[in-house]
């Protein structure tokens, strides 16, 4: 098999740079997933996607411009200035886009998209479709790919990329249907393969699918990460399972309380933004009341939306209360919903730039994976969608542009390399006779996660995360033998996963124990100040040896110069 | 302690089909899903089945559970009485275990052209949908094409040409949408015996859906538009 462009990931990023590269021309698009493009997890997401439309009554004046400044200030001026005005800028016309292929926008009473505020933002400029918002787009584009009749490979198992000479020449997958390894030759490979919350297992928004391999198989084939320490912690994850319950809640008027039964965030924010503040003020705030004896069972907090009455509930949230019923056995009209800050996004991810490009030749990255960098500490609600679509479609539209001059022979060496070594690696973790058993190592990461790199970060925790996870390393050496089930081996998959988990967390707890700073969602608890004369760059991590070498990348500061970040 | 009993079936093997029976120290609020999870990563690596999103969204976990399709993820095991029994979802292959082919199911799909036609020139910003007129495909645009109404369709169970639910609910969400203007062409191509007309009305679909859709009454606006476009000389040939 051999491509000109192969996109792996059927989310929004993926799907969106499919449709860019086939509306550039290039026929040769094949999309690889290891779910159903409809599966992914672009489809959780609830609350909406950003854009300086101004339908909304107070919207007016919003432009553009307003959309960049509240973006960089929310990344704590660690994003790429160049980067966000491109994406603000671009914001309307995709929004616009999706609409006009069919997207299920809800509506103001004017016919226009509705929109509402969110966290960290000047004016309400996020547009929704009730709080099923990633699931309308991701089933738009998915439309969109079955109107072009664009190739879609599903349920392949991507596992490794065949990279030479600084050029990537396609990638290794396993077909899920046959068992089979095959090595998929393309001129050019985009990676929108998503987030990594998995490496924080329960304790994240995240789906079972999300697991940072996507973002581990480019880092081992010696492509830089950028940025991973930034996690970012929604504010609201529902207790017990952290199913997102989204900001749309808060945007709708929902209140936080703490077990005082007070509005806490007054004591945080100002009195004009109390539960609308940026995630990582409302999710400090919230681990403050917890930490301080607040909250209830030493847990979590309400999110209290009663008073915004059954019909707005029904008509806006309904997600939401379906949720909370069906998981928590609340019902939003009449309770407050049970919630706790939860592992929610990764800000950082595959180095890139605006146009996904990576340094190795052929090699692309979009969406949640990359890192462009557009949310630099601290991502805004209803800015990971819009990233999504804009460079999504960059991405598809800059590679399509340049397949014409690329060699069309495929390069078998290359290739049989990387597929050699894929077969030689499964039938190593069949016959091993080690007996860890990989999940417990699974569980173990995450629990070292959620302890020592969470919301408050102490150099001691970080340091003795670093050396913990290195010990898991070690013991995922020794794990047990996978069966040999032929087609549909999901232990092969989940254990291959953990390998992704283990190096993309070990990225993430280096980088942080090595910033001693607080900058947007990393706060050290020791160095409790933005330091912009040392710490204004990008952490930028290269595997070696089995560890991540980190080195730093200067920030691109346009108009706006950072200050100091108060709401 | 909950009971769950597990269809197994790898048709490569020379195995007959069984039902493996797994103990599981079940805690309070464990989801059937979880169930799963339990066993593959503490008693039987070697049990295939679906996943990902965990919250009834991405439609992966959609299998048969005590008597009804369900999501797996929003199952309680506690709502089960602690005996769980699991099955594939009906008419379609297994592949093996709780996986089965989903060819037949997307492919009708993406036969009702399952996207947006709009043939008039595309405005500069969005085209105006009032709040009524958007919500009239509220609920149809839910669908996570989970196939548990395949799953439970009795037709579909001796007819594999028949579109199907959820591939009819896609057509009436088209159908009912303000900025689609290929009505009388999408009804024409389900007014048939392999489409609308081939639903029995058993209610099935709309029993089981896990997002409370309704495709039995969507195929029977269907039908009603379909009739009313026939006697008003505006559906032409169908089946095309």
């Amino acid at each position: 098999m051999f491509y000109d462009i192969v996109i792996v990931g059927g989310g929004l990023a993926g799907l969106r740079a499919a449709i860019a590269a086939h509306d550039a021309g290039v026929e040769s698009v094949a999309v690889i997933s290891k779910i159903h493009p409809v599966r992914s997890h672009s489809g959780a997401a609830q609350g909406g996607i950003n854009a300086a439309l101004g339908n909304h009554p107070e919207g007016h004046d919003d432009s553009p411009e307003r959309h960049a400044y509240d973006t960089i200030k929310g990344s704590d001026f660690l994003a790429d200035q160049d980067a966000v005005e491109i994406m603000t800028a671009d914001a309307p016309r995709i929004i616009y886009e999706l609409e006009h292929w069919g997207c299920p926008f809800s509506r103001f009473e004017d016919g226009s998209i509705a929109q509402r505020p969110f966290g960290g933002a000047g004016f309400p400029r996020t547009c929704y479709g009730a709080d099923r918002t990633g699931l309308y787009i991701l089933h738009t584009l998915y439309e969109q790919v079955v109107k072009r009749n664009i190739e879609v490979l599903y349920e392949r198992f991507v596992t490794k990329l065949a990279v030479r000479d600084l050029h990537c020449a396609g990638v290794v997958v396993q077909n899920l249907h046959s068992g089979e390894f095959e090595a998929i030759g393309a001129k050019t490979v985009i990676f929108a393969t998503g987030g990594s919350g998995r490496v924080y297992s329960v304790n994240t928004t995240n789906s079972h699918s999300s697991t940072g391999l996507g973002v581990a198989i480019p880092y081992w084939a010696g492509i830089p990460l950028k940025d991973m320490e930034f996690i970012q912690f929604h504010p609201t994850g529902l207790d017990g399972s952290s199913i997102l319950m989204t900001e749309g809640c808060r945007g709708e008027g929902g209140y936080l309380l703490n077990n005082k039964g007070e509005r806490f965030m007054k004591n945080y924010v100002s009195e004009k933004i109390m539960e609308l503040g940026p995630r990582d003020i409302v999710a400090r705030s919230m681990q403050t009341e917890i930490n301080e004896g607040r909250g209830f069972e030493d847990r979590y907090l309400q999110l209290d939306l009663r008073h915004l009455g059954a019909e707005k509930i029904m008509e806006r949230l309904p997600g939401i209360r379906d949720i909370a019923m069906n998981f928590r056995n609340v019902d939003p009209i009449k309770e407050p919903i049970p919630v706790h800050p939860a592992m929610h996004y990764t800000m950082g991810g595959i180095d890139c730039d605006k146009n996904g490009q990576t340094v190795i030749d052929g090699f692309y990255a979009a969406g949640e994976c990359a890192c462009v960098s557009v949310h630099g500490s601290n991502r805004l609600g209803g800015n990971s969608l819009l990233e999504t679509v804009v460079f999504g479609a960059r991405a598809g539209k800059h590679a399509a542009g340049q397949v014409e001059g690329m060699s069309s022979t495929p390069d078998e060496e290359a290739l049989n390399s990387a597929l050699k070594a894929e077969k030689d690696r499964f039938k190593m973790l069949r016959e091993t006779d080690g007996t860890e058993n990989p999940y417990d190592i699974k569980n173990e990461l995450a629990r070292i996660m959620m302890d020592k790199i969470g919301i408050f970060r102490s150099q001691t925790d970080m340091e003795s995360a670093v050396d913990e996870i290195k010990r898991l390393r070690e013991r995922y050496e020794h794990i047990r033998a996978i069966p040999d089930t032929g087609k549909f081996n999901y232990d092969f998959l989940w254990v291959t996963e953990i390998a992704g988990n283990i190096d993309t967390a070990l990225a993430i707890a280096s980088g942080a124990a090595a910033r001693t700073e607080s900058r947007g969602s990393h706060f050290h608890l020791e160095h409790k100040k933005r330091n912009d004369e040392e710490w204004l760059k990008h952490s930028m991590y290269t595997f070696k040896d089995g560890a991540p070498e980190i080195s730093y990348k200067s920030v691109t500061v346009g108009k706006y110069e950072p200050e100091e970040r108060k709401y | 302690m909950a009971i769950f009993k597990v269809f197994r079936y790898n048709p490569e093997s020379y195995e007959i089909a069984r039902f493996q029976e797994y103990e599981i120290p079940d805690t309070e609020s464990m989801t059937v899903l979880e169930g799963l999870y339990y066993i593959l990563e503490n008693i039987d690596p070697t049990l295939a089945f679906r996943s990902s999103c965990r919250e009834g969204v991405c439609g992966s976990c959609a299998m048969h559970i005590n008597g009804e399709y369900r999501l797996a993820c929003e199952t309680q095991v506690s709502d089960m009485g602690h005996n769980v029994t699991i099955r594939p979802l009906a008419h379609m292959k297994i592949i093996r275990d709780l996986v089965v082919d989903l060819t037949p199911f997307f492919d009708n799909y993406e036969k009702i052209k399952p996207y947006l036609i709009n043939s008039g020139p595309v405005p500069d910003k969005e085209f105006k949908q009032s709040p009524k007129e958007r919500k009239r495909i509220d609920h149809h645009v839910d669908c996570i094409l989970c196939g548990a109404c395949y799953g439970s369709c009795p037709v579909l169970a001796t007819d594999s040409a028949y579109l199907g639910p959820h591939a009819l609910l896609k057509v009436l969400r088209f159908v009912d949408d303000s900025r689609d203007d290929a009505a009388y062409e999408r009804l024409a191509y389900v007014a048939t015996d392999y489409g609308i007309f081939r639903c029995h009305t058993i209610f099935n679909c709309q029993q089981v859906c896990p997002k409370d859709l309704d495709p039995t009454g969507a195929i029977g606006k269907l039908k009603m538009k379909a009739v009313k476009g026939k006697l008003l000389g505006k559906l032409k040939k169908t089946g095309t």
